[in-house]
């Protein structure tokens, strides 16, 4: 079996205070959709964000395609072909949807307007908001273009922290039916989710975070259909 | 009706413009450094006196010592920024606040000390305004306020069509969002040295065109600037610009013989205007017209 994409070995870390990452081990593989679950303060997110550069990792190491990135700051790991989508505050309000994308593409000096094309064919919802403030769009298309400005670099692997959270049920679908596209184009996804048993009915592999620990860890189905895990965490 | 356009309106214009330019650097500046600064005023200072050797010493006109001017500040800001600024950039912004006080004294000294205590004119002697139907424009306001609007022009070009400037406005909305996104946060701040230096300069030039050059007429400009971007919303530039009017206009219109003969407000309480404005915002509408933000 070749060596994984991501993968984060026995993490260690937090914002400065105690630990909220107690040993953490993540793998994505190319190509694989990647559900971390768990319960509110389990450190998901900071998992998640201890891969980007963005939470001080003391112990334990992140590897991106063989190479050690362990605390690369943001911006050098964005370079590699990660790109992150945090949770709240991932647009610019101010900016224009148009404007929001080509800063997802910042740190580019070629020509972006065939990756333009490709992001607005994955959400042609943004087409016609293209001269709207994304300050000024709903939940749902908030999200679409966060997740937009995200695969402007091309990246191969999307981290998505809840991309769900406080969204319509309508809206959910959809998000959960975009993330399954942009999969299906070849970049590997790591997400937390809350809703759970839908993230997992998609997923390749999912992880139970518990305190900042590894508690499961299995394929999507099987993590599904165990019990233990169905009653602590999908609501029975 | 043309004495109080003559007198009254046409000189708020031209104020107005001053203070715009002035409001947009302060504007920008705490939008991407969160800071207020208050060196501003003194920057608007040396570009006056930047341009004051061109023109009396060797002649040239003082719209050709303007970019001179602009530059000068330009070099000036970023080297500020350097020595002063960058060393506290993760300390609480209310450090930066008063280091820039600091700045503000520094560079009134420094000024002083080359230029020497006197006041200045560009130009000696009156030049005839020029009259239509009544209507009297001196020259140089209308210059003012023709190259006023091209540098705001300049400036939303710069910032919807240019990825620098796109990128500006970004961090000014998110900084946190911004870096994720791979945006260098130090370019993005000399290039907001870059706009606040020649908004600075050129308003200093202006002011130094339409009254006697001292150490203090920047300084004095502090309150309607910042007047005017409280009033547009903080770290909003475009705001600034309708603020810098609002406050130009009314502080000439205050001097105006609404009811009787004499002045409603007597020119000497101009700055007060400014001051009522800025306090009745603050109470009323703390993040300006425009939403701005608070802090």
């Amino acid at each position: 079996m070749t060596a994984a994409l991501l993968q984060a070995t026995g993490v260690y870390g937090g914002y400065g205070g105690a630990d909220i990452l107690d040993g953490v081990d993540l793998a994505v593989n190319e190509d694989e959709i990647v559900v971390i679950i768990g319960p509110n303060g389990a450190g998901k997110s900071t998992a998640m964000k201890a891969v980007f550069g963005l939470v001080q990792i003391r112990d334990g190491t992140v590897r991106w395609d063989g190479k050690d990135i362990t605390n690369l700051s943001p911006d050098r790991v964005a370079r590699l072909g990660l790109a992150y989508v945090p949770q709240e505050r991932n647009v610019f309000p101010n900016l224009t949807v148009h404007e929001n994308l080509e800063m997802g593409a910042y740190i580019r000096d070629d020509d972006i307007s065939a990756q333009l094309a490709r992001v607005y064919e994955v959400f042609p919802p943004l087409r016609g908001k293209r001269r709207q403030a994304a300050g000024l769009l709903s939940g749902g298309q908030r999200q679409m273009v966060a997740m937009g400005r995200a695969m402007m670099l091309d990246p191969r692997l999307l981290l998505l922290d809840e991309p769900t959270a406080g969204l319509a049920p309508a809206f959910v679908d959809q998000i959960f039916e975009r993330i399954v596209e942009i999969n299906r184009a070849g970049i590997a996804i790591l997400m937390v989710e809350q809703n759970a048993r839908h993230a997992l009915e998609l997923a390749d592999r999912g992880y139970v975070l518990v305190n900042g620990q590894n508690s499961f860890t299995d394929t999507g189905p099987n993590l599904l259909a165990n019990r233990e895990v169905a009653e602590a965490f999908l609501g029975g | 009706m043309l004495e109080f356009i003559n007198f009254y309106l046409i000189p708020g214009v031209v104020l107005g413009s001053i203070y715009a330019l002035g409001a947009i650097g302060v504007s920008l500046i705490f939008g991407i450094l969160r800071f207020a600064h208050f060196a501003h005023g003194d920057m608007m200072t040396l570009g006056a006196y930047v341009a004051l050797p061109l023109v009396v010493g060797l002649g040239f006109t003082v719209y050709a010592a303007l970019p001179v001017a602009m530059a000068g500040v330009v070099l000036m800001a970023i080297l500020i920024d350097r020595l002063f600024y960058k060393p506290l950039r993760d300390r609480p912004t209310i450090v930066v606040l008063v280091a820039s006080f600091g700045v503000a004294l520094m560079l009134r000294a420094v000024i002083q000390f080359a230029w020497g205590p006197h006041s200045h004119v560009y130009e000696k002697g009156f030049r005839k305004p020029i009259v239509f139907d009544g209507l009297r424009i001196a020259e140089r306001h209308i210059w003012i306020v023709l190259l006023s609007i091209a540098l705001v022009v300049a400036l939303h070009l710069f910032l919807t069509r240019t990825k620098t400037g796109k990128a500006m406005r970004a961090l000014s909305d998110d900084p946190d969002l911004a870096r994720i996104t791979g945006i260098n946060t130090e370019r993005i701040v000399a290039w907001t040295w870059v706009l606040g230096g020649c908004l600075a300069g050129a308003a200093g030039v202006f002011l130094g065109m339409d009254t006697q050059i001292t150490t203090l007429i920047g300084w004095n400009m502090l309150l309607p600037v910042f007047a005017a971007a409280i009033l547009g919303g903080i770290g909003k530039p475009y705001g600034a610009i309708a603020g810098g009017l609002v406050i130009g206009i009314a502080e000439e219109l205050s001097a105006y013989p609404w009811i009787g003969t004499t002045p409603l407000l007597d020119p000497t309480y101009k700055s007060a205007v400014a001051f009522a404005i800025m306090v009745a915002m603050l109470l009323w509408r703390p993040s300006g017209l425009f939403k701005g933000r608070v802090y």
